[in-house]
C-alpha cells in the first residue's frame, strides 16, 4: 500500500490486541495515513513528547469494528485511545491532550483570552479549509470558480490573522498551528486545482507553511504534497469523478 | 425582554476563592432576540454570577459594533469583556468558565471535558441542521430530516440516563449547548406542525427541557414564548423557503 507510517514511535501493531503495544502513557491513534485531521493529532503528541501507537485504518477498503467500536456516532478517524478509552473529534483530542498531560509542553496559552482566540482560529480553519478545498476538485464550472473565491477569501483572512507573528501562536508553534499545519501540504493541490500562487495570494501563510515544514513533529507527520495530489486523484476515480 | 441593563460591575469577590481578573473590565453581549446562540452566552454569565449589558441587534441591519467586533462571521452572539471580544457562541461559554469565578461550566475531569466538547459540537454539528430542516420543510425530504434528527435525539436522549442535566446535577456545556431543544423546539413544532419530540419516545430529553427552561438564572435570559411564537408565525413562509433552499439540488 501507499502508506508508511511516519510516526517518531515506530512500533508494531498487534491487530489481536490492540492496545497492548501502546507504549508507556497508553495511547493508541486511530487514523489514516493523509487525512490532515489525523496528522494534527500526530503533530501535537510529537510536540508533547507522548509515546503512542499509531494504527492505520484503511479507509478506502472500509471501516473495520475496532474504528465503528471506538467511534460509533461519527465512525470517523482520528480517535485516539487512552487506556482504551475513545476521545473523538481531532480538535477535542488536541483539547484533551491538554488537559490530560498537564507537565507537558502545551499549545494552548494559559491566558483565557488567548485561548479562546486560539479556539476561534483553530474553528475556523476546521469550518472553511478542507471544506472548500474539497470543492476546488470536486467541481467544475461555476461552482468551482465560487470555490477558489472562497479558498482564496479564507487564505487571505487566515494571511491577516498571523500577520508579521512566526506562529498563530506568536513566538511559540502552538494549537492553531496544529491545527492548520497538515493543511499545508494541500496547499499545492489546491494551487493547482485552483490556479492561483499561494504567496501571491497569501505570502505570510506561505512563509509560515515553510516554517511548519521546518519542524521535525510536522516533517515527520506530513506525507509530500505530491502525494497528496496523487491521493486526490484516487479520490476523484473512486467518487467517479472526470 | 427586550432589556438594555446598565450595571456597575463588580467582581465576585471571595476569599475562599481566586478572583481571575485582575481589575473589573466592562461585559457586554451583542446578542439577537430569539437566538438560541446568543441564549448561550447570557446564561453562562447568569450563571457565573456576571452582570452584563444586553446589546440587542437587529440582524437583518447589523451594526458597526457587531461588525467590527466579529468581522469574520459578522454574527452574534459576541462577548464583549472590557477591549476583547470573544466570538463563537461554545467558544464564548468556555471563555466565561475560564475567566470567571462560580460554579464550573466544564466538569474538571479531562475525559469527561472532552465528553462534554463532543455533544456540544454534536449538537451544533448534526443536530441544527437537521432540525431546521424537518421543521420546514415537506414530504419525501422532510421524512428523511425527521429519521435523522430522531436518530441524533435518541443519541442525546441516552447521555442523559440518570443524570438531571447533561453535566450532572448541575447545568454544563452541553445542556447550554443543546437549549434549542428546550424553549425553542416546542414554538418550532407549534408553528410548522410538525411533532418531533413527544414524552413517549423521548422521555428524558422531554424532562430535561422542562428543567433546563425553569432554572431561575435559564429563565431569566430565555426569549418571550408568546412573543417568539408571534414572530415565528409571522417569518413561517421565510423559514420554509430558506429551508428550501438548503436542500441539495
Amino acid at each position: 500500500t501507499a502508506c508508511t507510517t511516519q510516526t517518531q514511535t515506530q512500533i508494531d501493531r498487534d491487530p489481536k490486541q490492540p492496545g497492548a503495544m501502546a507504549g508507556e502513557k497508553g495511547l493508541v491513534l486511530l487514523d489514516f495515513w493523509v487525512s490532515p485531521f489525523g496528522q494534527r493529532v500526530r503533530i501535537a503528541l510529537a510536540e508533547k513528547g507522548l509515546p503512542y501507537e499509531y494504527a492505520e485504518e484503511d479507509l478506502m477498503a472500509g471501516k473495520s469494528d475496532r474504528l465503528l467500536r471506538a467511534n460509533p456516532v461519527h465512525k470517523k478517524i482520528p480517535v485516539l485511545l487512552h487506556d482504551g478509552r475513545p476521545v473523538n473529534e481531532s480538535l477535542i483530542i488536541l483539547q484533551y491532550l491538554e488537559d490530560a498531560f498537564p507537565d507537558a509542553p502545551a499549545l494552548l496559552p494559559s491566558d483565557p483570552y488567548a485561548r479562546a482566540q486560539a479556539r476561534f482560529w483553530a474553528d475556523y480553519v476546521d469550518k472553511k479549509v478542507y471544506d472548500c478545498g474539497s470543492r476546488l476538485w470536486k467541481l467544475k464550472g461555476e461552482p468551482q470558480a465560487q470555490a477558489r473565491a472562497e479558498m482564496l477569501d479564507i487564505l487571505k483572512t487566515l494571511d491577516g490573522a498571523l500577520g508579521d507573528k512566526p506562529f498563530f501562536g506568536g513566538d511559540k508553534f502552538g494549537f492553531v498551528d496544529a491545527a492548520f499545519a497538515p493543511f499545508t501540504a494541500w496547499f499545492h493541490s489546491y494551487e493547482r486545482y485552483g490556479e492561483f500562487s499561494l504567496p501571491e495570494v497569501a505570502p505570510k501563510i506561505a512563509a509560515w507553511a515553510k516554517r511548519c515544514g521546518e519542524r521535525e513533529s510536522v516533517a515527520k507527520s506530513l506525507y509530500s504534497p505530491d502525494k497528496v495530489y496523487d491521493f486526490i486523484g484516487l479520490l476523484k476515480k473512486k467518487y467517479g469523478i472526470e | 425582554r427586550p432589556h438594555n441593563l446598565t450595571i456597575n460591575l463588580y467582581l465576585t469577590s471571595s476569599t475562599a476563592t481566586r478572583a481571575k481578573m485582575s481589575a473589573p473590565a466592562a461585559v457586554r453581549v451583542i446578542g439577537a432576540f430569539d437566538s438560541p446562540f446568543s441564549h448561550r452566552a447570557e446564561v453562562a454569565l447568569r450563571l457565573k454570577g456576571v452582570p452584563y449589558e444586553l446589546i440587542l441587534e437587529e440582524l437583518h441591519n447589523k451594526s458597526e459594533l457587531l461588525l467590527t467586533s466579529n468581522p469574520v462571521h459578522k454574527k452574534v452572539p459576541v462577548l464583549l469583556h472590557g477591549d476583547r471580544a470573544v466570538c463563537e457562541s461554545l467558544i464564548i461559554v468556555e471563555y466565561v468558565d475560564e475567566t470567571f469565578d462560580g460554579p464550573r461550566l466544564l466538569p474538571s475531569d479531562p475525559y469527561d471535558r472532552a465528553m462534554a466538547r463532543f455533544w456540544a459540537r454534536f449538537i451544533d454539528d448534526k443536530c441544527s441542521k437537521p432540525f431546521w430542516l424537518a421543521m420546514w420543510t415537506d414530504g419525501e425530504a422532510q421524512k428523511g430530516f425527521m429519521k435523522e434528527i430522531k436518530e441524533n435525539f435518541a443519541l442525546l436522549e441516552a447521555q442523559l440516563e440518570g443524570k438531571r442535566f447533561f453535566g450532572g446535577d448541575t447545568i454544563g456545556l452541553v445542556d447550554i449547548a443543546a437549549c434549542g431543544f428546550a424553549h425553542w423546539l416546542t414554538v418550532c413544532e407549534e408553528v410548522s406542525g410538525v411533532t418531533l419530540v413527544t414524552a413517549k419516545e423521548f422521555p428524558r430529553l422531554c424532562r430535561w427541557a422542562k428543567e433546563y427552561a425553569s432554572d431561575e438564572k435559564v429563565r431569566a435570559c430565555l426569549p418571550d414564548r408568546a412573543q417568539m411564537l408571534a414572530h415565528f408565525t409571522a417569518n413561517k413562509e421565510m423559514f420554509m423557503a430558506m429551508a428550501k433552499s438548503m436542500l441539495p439540488k
